[in-house]
């Protein structure tokens, strides 16, 4: 009947060619069936479950900190690697080539900022993430580990945010890192070797710089995506995303005998 | 575990009668029991594309944020000239404050790693799991451990001098006594909440507390040597 076609008729043929085909497996249409398989079928959403329990959607119940978490990590990526392009990892050109992105890169100032401001945000809405988790109770049996393996990403991103401080290598970075790696000489016992370790020398200086920037763009980002990655996998593992309502009842509380809407009001 | 068992579990292997299936939900077992079903929705496309929202909203802040104030930049790296005073990453000031009262050991390194320790094991105690409000059993031993401890606490702090810790302790311990006269049964709606309230709670949100005020301290009234000044004051 008609005879234009619409744009959604030109997707279809589109998602059905044969390398369209041959790139994604989940196959064509929008059925309740073809919507799971687009995510089971696809390596980086299978760690997330086919289907979310409705209220969870609403924004009080997670404020999204966990899906803004993973807001600022992907701009922090996106950000860090053309920052790469114009940096040395060396005293003191690390700092002529923060200089040269403030002046003389274009949006080089632009990138700088958003990177830096990315991390600050990131490093607030992790703790913001972990607060809502525990107030929500959302460590509960069966999800003990996923809590620990959230402990440990925080930890990862304040070694992050930490070791990204030192490679302006200005006063302000270098002396917050001789601060802080000061405390590590504080350990007993071996505080003096880890400070050296930590360092690669006795003060912060350009072998500290390059180290520091190897655990900054290569180590720490890895170990970060391979946490995370457990971390969302867990989610569905354990049971999806937390519902109080879902859980089994002798692990609630008295609290919503009493009152069932003062737990749900957190 | 010392339960006796209400229930024996045999083995029947005869392939024509239909199957009948018991599952045993004991103490101390999480099976998943599906104890209703809620409406759900299918994460593609609805959950994603909310998810798609949220991170370009704070994309578009964190730009206009980008645009308007520039990162700091100061002079290169000079290890013989010592800012004063000079300060860690804003998320390492509340350590930094704790260390202008205790020596490194304590405030470095015994406190951080408390606190890590403390975070790891939350849900591994099932004092924790299940949540029952602090004071609404054992009332009365209850209270004198509170008592003890919170005054423990509050006289260590006051010997070193510790004002800025001093006060969120004093804070979340009036808190808590009110909780302590508080019922569920109370006709104040805070009243039942703080009632309700568990031993984690208190924890957690003492630290949470001692967290914000430390790291605001650090940040903001923080001037040469450490010492106070009033963030209008300047550098």
């Amino acid at each position: 009947m008609a005879i234009t076609k619409t744009i959604d008729q030109y997707f279809d043929d589109l998602r059905s060619t044969r390398v369209w085909r041959s790139v994604f497996r989940s196959g064509t249409g929008s059925s309740t069936l073809h919507r799971a398989l687009a995510i089971q079928q696809n390596v980086f959403l299978h760690l997330f479950s086919t289907k979310v329990r409705t209220r969870m959607l609403g924004f009080s119940a997670t404020w999204y900190l966990g899906t803004l978490t993973l807001g600022t990590f992907l701009i922090l990526v996106a950000t860090g690697i053309p920052l790469m392009f114009y940096y040395h990892p060396s005293a003191p050109q690390a700092y002529a080539d923060t200089k040269d992105l403030q002046f003389v890169v274009s949006s080089g100032l632009f990138l700088r900022n958003l990177h830096r401001w990315s991390a600050h945000a990131m490093v607030f809405l992790v703790f913001a993430h972990m607060f809502k988790v525990f107030y929500r109770g959302a460590y509960r049996t069966p999800r003990e580990f996923n809590w620990v393996i959230g402990i440990v990403l925080l930890l990862i991103t304040l070694l992050l945010s930490y070791t990204g401080y030192l490679l302006p290598w200005d006063q302000l970075a270098y002396w917050a890192i001789t601060v802080g790696s000061n405390i590590a000489s504080a350990v007993p016992v071996m505080g003096n070797k880890i400070h050296f370790m930590l360092l690669g020398g006795n003060a912060v200086n350009a072998n500290a710089l390059l180290r520091f920037y190897v655990l900054h763009c290569m180590i720490l980002p890895l170990t970060a995506m391979f946490f995370v990655a457990i971390h969302f996998w867990r989610i569905r593992k354990d049971g999806g995303l937390y519902s109080h309502a879902s859980e089994p009842a002798t692990l609630r509380t008295n609290a919503d005998s009493s009152d069932g809407t003062a737990k749900e009001a957190q | 575990m010392a339960d006796s068992k209400d229930f024996t579990a045999g083995i029947d292997s005869n392939a024509k009668k239909s199957p009948r299936r018991i599952v045993f939900i004991t103490r101390r077992t999480s099976a998943q029991v599906k104890t209703d079903s809620e409406d759900q929705v299918q994460t593609f496309p609805e959950v994603l594309f909310r998810a798609a929202v949220a991170i370009m909203t704070l994309a578009v802040a964190l730009v206009w944020i980008s645009l308007v104030f520039n990162a700091p930049l100061e002079g290169l790296a000079d290890p013989s000239h010592t800012p004063n005073p000079a300060k860690a990453p804003w998320y390492f000031l509340g350590l930094q404050e704790m260390l202008h009262y205790f020596p490194p050991v304590v405030a470095g390194v015994l406190v951080p790693g408390l606190v890590v320790f403390a975070l790891i094991v939350i849900p591994y105690f099932k004092v924790n799991i299940e949540a029952d409000g602090l004071f609404l059993k054992d009332r009365q031993k209850r209270l004198r451990i509170f008592y003890l401890i919170a005054s423990g606490l509050s006289l260590f702090l006051l010997f070193f001098k510790v004002y800025a810790a001093l006060f969120p302790t004093l804070i979340v311990a009036g808190v808590m006594l009110l909780a302590a006269q508080s019922s569920p049964q109370s006709s104040s709606a805070l009243r039942r909440y703080l009632a309700a309230r568990p031993l984690s709670y208190w924890v957690m949100t003492w630290f949470l507390f001692e967290l914000v005020v430390l790291t605001a301290i650090g940040t903001f009234f923080r001037g040469p040597g450490w010492s106070w000044v009033w963030p209008w004051q300047g550098s």
